[in-house]
């Protein structure tokens, strides 16, 4: 993290810090994700304690599950393709990594403000289908097949409405630069009301709502989660792996989860600025921006797992028609609209 | 009949060459996908060979048996009161139902009839088996589609009529209360009001999933129009219960056939759906649960009082003869052929199951739809591993 520090440190510094810095931002985001929703709040939804008996209220139970997973065996089945196996959780892995690097978090706290931030942060999230259809095709498995394929075919049926849905905002703000976008949304005003900014998701709710929807598919959760599909392909892609291998799988999923939450709280919620706090740098906005990042992060978190442990699951067919049909004109006029607006006034 | 498989032959016939000349062209194979007997959609250890082109189902074949226990053999060797234990394992969502029947046959052979609170209290805990039941079905069908909220919702409110299952047979899953010749007790003090009490929650619950599942677009495109099973179909495999009520054959064994029991006394509705596909099948249950709810309450209004028990020699000797006892089960039509030849326990006897049937239209109904539908429609035809297999 790139802090305004009185003292200049060298390129390799700097590179160490931020590395280090993503290196434990990704497993801790993960790690608040699971054990808020995924433990406690879908448990609570469905009338249940959830764990209870590892730490106050069941808060240490993901290091009791972590550890598990460390001392479980790492077994490959005896037909697979032992190189593509095991690096395909590293790849789903790596590309939640990148994400975590253009998100930022404060004036400062960025690990790289590209200017074309959005596009990569959309680029480097598809790198994941890579590694599942990896995975899907080396584990020497039925139903491990028939996953990998179904996440590579419904790759494009919500990248598609993905991008087209940040399109909007893009036009809005004028930039791809994720710190541009947060500062497009500050110096904005509501009918001349300036205090509160502009947060976008008040003039792209489609947008946002669009996000959303094709987030739930990008991150294979209900109701597009047909890659695991537990009921039917029992955990399609991750069913040969075990051990740290599955974990990897699981942090690359739940980190994304995180990063995609932080991704919309910082294109439709105003990313980390709240009023009062300076754009331009400052300890202050340093301090509280993330703080404020995180509370929205886990607002939008908390809207994306309750669509999840509520909806039943498309099939992959009714995916297509859903996304070619209506999410995708939707988004394209979302795009004119936004378009003509912002030539209007 | 002949009929039915005749068109059926031809259209496989055309299906199979239709999918020769696609694989001749794309030079694709297919290829054999086994599910089960360990599979989480088959509700224990049923087993499905499925042959698929793509995504596709060529052909389908259920195996079954991993389950057997052998129970038309065991009860050659007990004693009538000891197989009233072992049948109500046959079945083991609505174990109470299964005892019915059974004890029905045995009353008839011995021409006793069990005293008319006897017969009110067995039909009650009947329809309570039956929701206790169903509930579960009516949440796992989400869970099958990806709504895992659902299923903890069923279970959560399935606890309350179970609870009241074991308040008065002192068993929460396999109650064995019935006896020949009436009850093994009679009920607890409060168990009436009480009971009233969680048919309320019954009926909430139905309107929970109501909300929470069929009134949900995903759920509906998901089960509408998928796995149809026309009424001559159904007819013609023999399935019974809310899978032939939902392909439209308004046919109830409560209803239609004269029985011990006392359903003829309470106003209720036999519910049907002319579909017959997978949400057909689901609606159905969803009614036949609230209205099984219904007949509840207004038998326990009506509950005479009395003796639970009839005259019966304290060592049970059935006279020779044969007789045949079905009874409209949770699952379907139930029965039993109980051959005696005078002893302590039958010579033989025959248990009709309604899962096995249920389960043998799947080849038919599995052709050509995709692997997520393989669930949905397993799902949604509702088998007990324990009633196939028994």
């Amino acid at each position: 993290m790139e802090l305004t520090l009185a003292i200049e440190l060298a390129y390799w510094q700097q590179l160490t810090v931020k590395v280090l810095a993503v290196l434990i931002i990704v497993p801790t985001a993960t790690a608040i994700i699971v054990q808020t929703f995924l433990f406690k709040v879908m448990a609570h939804m469905q009338s249940r304690l959830g764990p209870m008996e590892a730490g106050p209220h069941g808060a240490l139970q993901l290091m009791a599950d972590g550890a598990k997973f460390v001392q479980k065996e790492v077994l490959a089945p005896a037909r697979a393709d032992r190189r593509v196996f095991v690096l395909a959780p590293v790849v789903v892995l790596l590309s939640t990594f990148l994400l975590f690097v253009v998100i930022p978090a404060g004036p400062s706290g960025v690990a790289e403000d590209l200017d074309i931030g959005i596009f990569f942060a959309l680029a480097v999230s598809s790198i994941s289908v890579l590694g599942v259809l990896m995975a899907g095709w080396a584990s020497a498995n039925k139903y491990a097949l028939i996953g990998g394929l179904r996440a590579a075919g419904q790759l494009i049926a919500y990248e598609l409405p993905l991008v087209l849905a940040v399109v909007g905002v893009v036009i809005q703000a004028g930039t791809l630069s994720l710190q541009g976008i947060v500062r497009a949304q500050a110096e904005g005003e509501i009918f001349g009301f300036g205090l509160l900014g502009l947060p976008f998701v008040f003039t792209q709710f489609i947008g946002f709502a669009l996000f959303l929807i094709a987030t739930q598919a990008e991150l294979t959760q209900p109701p597009f989660d047909m890659p695991v599909a537990e009921s039917e392909l029992v955990a399609g892609y991750q069913v040969e792996y075990s051990g740290l291998q599955f974990l990897y799988f699981y942090l690359g999923e739940f980190g994304a989860a995180f990063a995609f939450s932080a991704l919309a709280a910082t294109m439709f919620l105003g990313g980390w600025w709240v009023p009062g706090l300076d754009l331009d740098g400052g300890l202050l906005s340093n301090l509280i921006g993330p703080a404020v990042l995180f509370a929205k992060t886990m607002a939008v978190a908390f809207l994306i797992f309750w669509i999840r442990f509520t909806y039943p699951r498309l099939r992959e067919d009714q995916l297509q028609t859903f996304a070619w049909k209506y999410l995708i004109p939707l988004s394209l006029l979302n795009i004119l609209a936004t378009g003509v607006f912002k030539v209007v006034f | 009949m002949t009929a039915v498989s005749d068109r059926e032959q031809r259209a496989y016939i055309g299906a199979q060459a239709a999918d020769a000349r696609v694989n001749v062209e794309l030079e694709t194979d297919g290829m054999t996908l086994n599910l089960g007997p360990q599979h989480p959609a088959t509700h224990g250890t049923l087993r499905i060979i499925t042959r698929l082109d793509g995504e596709q189902v060529i052909s389908a074949e259920p195996v079954m048996g991993y389950m057997h226990r052998g129970y038309e053999k065991l009860v050659e060797v007990r004693t009538y009161p000891q197989i009233n234990t072992l049948v109500n394992r046959i079945d083991w969502l609505g174990s109470f139902a299964n005892e019915v029947p059974f004890i029905l046959a045995a009353e008839q052979l011995m021409e006793i009839e069990a005293p008319p609170r006897a017969q009110w209290i067995r039909t009650i805990l009947f329809e309570m088996s039956r929701i206790a039941n169903i509930t579960l079905f009516l949440g796992d069908m989400g869970v099958q589609l990806g709504a895992i909220t659902a299923v903890f919702y069923a279970f959560r409110d399935r606890e309350h009529v179970l609870n009241q299952i074991e308040a008065a047979t002192g068993g929460r899953f396999h109650p064995n209360y019935d006896r020949i010749g009436g009850l093994k007790e009679d009920l607890p003090r409060g168990w009436v009001a009480e009971t009233k009490s969680v048919m309320d929650k019954v009926r909430d619950f139905c309107d929970e999933m109501e909300t929470l599942l069929v009134g949900n677009e995903i759920f509906e495109t998901r089960t509408r129009g998928i796995g149809v099973i026309p009424a001559e179909v159904a007819l013609g495999y023999g399935l019974s219960g809310a899978n032939l009520r939902a392909s439209g054959v308004d046919w109830d064994l409560r209803r239609d056939q004269a029985s011990p029991l006392v359903w003829s006394e309470v106003d209720w509705k036999v519910w049907t759906h002319p579909d017959g596909d997978s949400f057909a099948r689901y609606w159905v249950r969803l009614q036949e649960t609230r209205e099984a709810a219904n007949i509840v309450d207004q038998l326990l209004d009506g509950l005479p009082a009395g003796p639970i028990m009839a005259k019966v020699p304290r060592i049970i000797k059935v006279p020779a003869g044969e007789a045949w006892v079905s009874t409209e089960n949770p699952l379907g039509e139930m029965g039993y052929y109980v051959v005696s030849k005078g002893d302590l326990g039958p010579f033989r006897v025959k248990i009709r199951t309604p899962s096995f049937n249920n389960i043998s239209v799947v080849p038919w109904v599995l052709k050509g739809v995709y692997v997520p539908d393989i669930i949905t429609i397993l799902a949604s035809l509702y088998f007990i591993l324990g009633d196939i297999d028994r």
